[in-house]
């Protein structure tokens, strides 16, 4: 369904994402963790097409979507992709929604762009979508405003406006990160529901090593704007390949369910301006050798895993 | 909910009127000199200066006089205007319409013309005429508007004699007093629509409309355009005032009838009861000015309309 390759994106001469590869097919989880700033929004953006909107640009690689190369679409022909075929979800709820618009039309819109719906047609099936996602009352809520809605509500109403046209695959930057903890496991596993019951391709973006063991069927690890290992969730999780998903394993409280995150790996992530040559990664790793300070370690695959490390596949 | 709103605020007027109706008759009454002394004509004596005082109440305390003044204007009465010995709901009248056509193209002329060209030099891909428009907005929040006036008038009046210099016979005898009012208003609200343009489009919930499909078209009209009137909705409230105002001094350069002319010459005079009721109606048309922006603040953000109820 959706295959990206070698995916390059750069911001005049700054280039921040490089050499991320994954392949996604219809009904399928795809787990994207990293740290802040390792380009797991740029790669959403990416797919989404909307890269250009914050003055980026993909300067390499492919995104096929159902046969259809899209870093060469034309943006007419994307227009008609966005919200029909590719929904998205962002981090925030606060502020995803426009502020002076009631729910209803902001929903409606999707149906009557894309499904050539006239507005009562799309309201029935605003209504019944909201109905779907657990929202109580979903014909009230669409005489309602943003502001006077939680944030967990004002999420399922951005996932409502993702799905109202029934795309193929579903983009969820962070959808949980701005929401409380409780309502945090709610969303995760309304999304898990649609992917079954919708048969969608998922990509879910997260901090959350532990969503990914529970949720996804792959995932890719990225760190200083590269995918360094990627490959089918039990297998990672078995045998991660690569020192950086093993401390991101080892970061999960083992047996508990407190909301740690990767602040447990010591030292920091690289910015842009200064990642590190050779392997991005070396300045934090325990495991690095003189190559890893010059040479940039290729992606290869051990057993069912992709890692991008000099030492991986090697028996510790 | 905005009825509700509209009520409260309308209410807020009250006092507001009040004192400002206070401030205006205390400077009024305390500027220098009085009217008396345009009346009597020379060789008069002191008791016919007197006569004349006790008349129109000269000689009681101020706040007596306040009340007999504010009363009136409870039942519609302005006073009689002393030098031009007519009503001054008369003079008002007669000169209001004069002021309100001018004030009122100024503003539409600033408005429309200011939010089009703040929305092309938010959203053009030229850079030309991305460059053009900064320009043009420069100029016009630099320039001081008389300036510009007197220039007009030189050029297109007086060189090229397209309009006339001054006066207010015919609708070409508006073009000039309008553009030189207008002017500054144009530039400042093109400044506004723009600056709000940029930033609402910044706003995450924009990424969510492009992830829609929707047009970039459609995007602006429906969705950036409402928030970037909100900005210059507060700004071209503010600029009823300074619109007034301009009218003021602009009708005595073009030598228009007006309010303006009218209070220019009552000062003069120290003809209280017209100045007052011409200081009242400009101060009113400010507050009434206030309001609407303020209403339709409210009309456009449900979350003002919350907030404030
Ligand atoms: N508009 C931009 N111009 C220049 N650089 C950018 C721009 N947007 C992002 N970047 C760079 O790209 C890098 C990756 O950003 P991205 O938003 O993809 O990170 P992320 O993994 O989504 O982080 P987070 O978890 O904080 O959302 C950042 O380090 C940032 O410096
Ligand atoms: S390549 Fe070297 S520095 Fe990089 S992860 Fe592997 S061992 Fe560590
Ligand atoms: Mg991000």
């Amino acid at each position: 369904m959706l295959e990206v390759r070698d995916l390059e994106v750069a911001f005049g001469p700054v280039a921040p994402l490089s050499g991320v590869s994954f392949s996604l097919a219809k009904g399928e989880k795809l787990g994207i963790v990293g740290e802040s700033g390792s380009g797991k929004s740029l790669t959403a953006m990416s797919v989404m097409g909307l890269l250009p909107l914050s003055g980026g640009r993909i300067t390499g690689g492919s995104i096929v979507f159902d046969g259809q190369e899209l870093t060469t679409l034309a943006e007419s022909a994307y227009r008609k992709l966005r919200g029909r075929r590719l929904g998205l979800i962002t981090q925030n709820p606060m502020t995803s929604l426009d502020p002076l618009q009631k729910i209803g039309p902001q929903v409606d819109a999707v149906a009557v762009l894309h499904l050539s719906m006239n507005a009562s047609e799309a309201r029935t099936r605003t209504v019944e979508i909201l109905g779907t996602l657990r929202i109580p009352e979903p014909a009230l809520i669409c005489d309602r405003y943003p502001h006077q809605m939680s944030g967990g509500m004002k999420q399922r109403i951005v996932i409502a406006m993702a799905l109202a046209a029934d795309p193929d695959v579903l983009v969820a930057d962070e959808p949980t990160t701005a929401l409380d903890v409780t309502v945090q496991a709610q969303i995760i596993r309304l999304l898990d529901d649609l992917v079954k019951e919708r048969d969608l391709a998922l990509v879910l973006i997260t901090h959350d090593m532990s969503v990914v063991a529970q949720t996804c069927d792959k995932v890719v690890v990225m760190y200083a704007g590269r995918a360094i290992e990627y490959g089918p969730v039990e297998a990672i999780f078995d045998a991660p390949q690569h020192p950086y998903t093993q401390a991101l394993i080892n970061c999960i409280p083992k047996g508990l369910s407190t909301d740690e995150h990767l602040s447990g790996i010591s030292g920091t992530v690289p910015t842009v301006s200064n990642y590190p040559k050779g392997c991005a990664f070396h300045p934090r790793c325990d495991r690095a050798k003189n190559i890893c300070t010059s040479e940039r370690p290729a992606f290869i695959t051990y057993g069912n895993n992709a890692a991008a490390c000099h030492f991986a596949g090697d028996d510790r | 909910m905005l009825l509700r709103y509209i009520f409260y605020r309308s209410l807020m007027l009250i006092p507001v009127s009040i004192s400002i109706s206070v401030v205006i008759f205390l400077i009024v009454h305390l500027l220098p000199g009085d009217p008396i002394d345009n009346l009597i004509r020379v060789g008069s004596s002191p008791d016919d200066r007197l006569a004349l005082i006790t008349k129109y109440g000269l000689d009681q305390p101020l706040f007596v006089q306040y009340y007999r003044w504010i009363s009136a204007m409870f039942q519609g009465d302005f006073g009689e205007a002393i030098v031009l010995r007519r009503p001054v709901a008369d003079l008002i009248s007669q000169n209001l319409p004069y002021s309100l056509t001018l004030g009122g193209l100024a503003f539409a002329f600033s408005s429309i013309v200011g939010i089009i060209l703040g929305t092309i030099s938010a959203t053009t891909r030229s850079a030309i005429v991305k460059q053009f428009m900064r320009g043009f907005i420069l100029l016009g929040s630099t320039v001081p508007g008389f300036w510009l006036a007197l220039l007009m008038i030189l050029f297109f009046a007086v060189q090229l004699q397209w309009f006339p210099v001054s006066g207010a016979k015919g609708w070409d005898s508006l073009v000039l007093p309008v553009l030189t009012i207008g002017f500054g208003g144009v530039a400042l609200v093109a400044r506004v629509t723009r600056v709000a343009l940029l930033d609402v489009r910044r706003e995450d919930f924009v990424t969510l409309l492009h992830a829609k499909g929707l047009s970039m078209r459609t995007i602006l009209v429906r969705h950036l355009m409402p928030h970037a009137m909100l900005p210059v909705v507060t700004i071209l409230a503010l600029r009823i005032g300074w619109i007034l105002g301009g009218a003021v001094t602009v009708e005595f350069v073009f030598g228009r009838p007006g309010l303006g002319l009218l209070l220019i010459r009552a000062l003069g005079q120290r003809d209280y009861p017209v100045v007052q009721g011409c200081l009242l109606m400009l101060a009113l048309a400010v507050m009434l000015g206030t309001l609407i922006g303020d209403v339709a603040q409210a009309a456009m953000d449900p979350r003002i309309r919350e907030e404030k109820t």
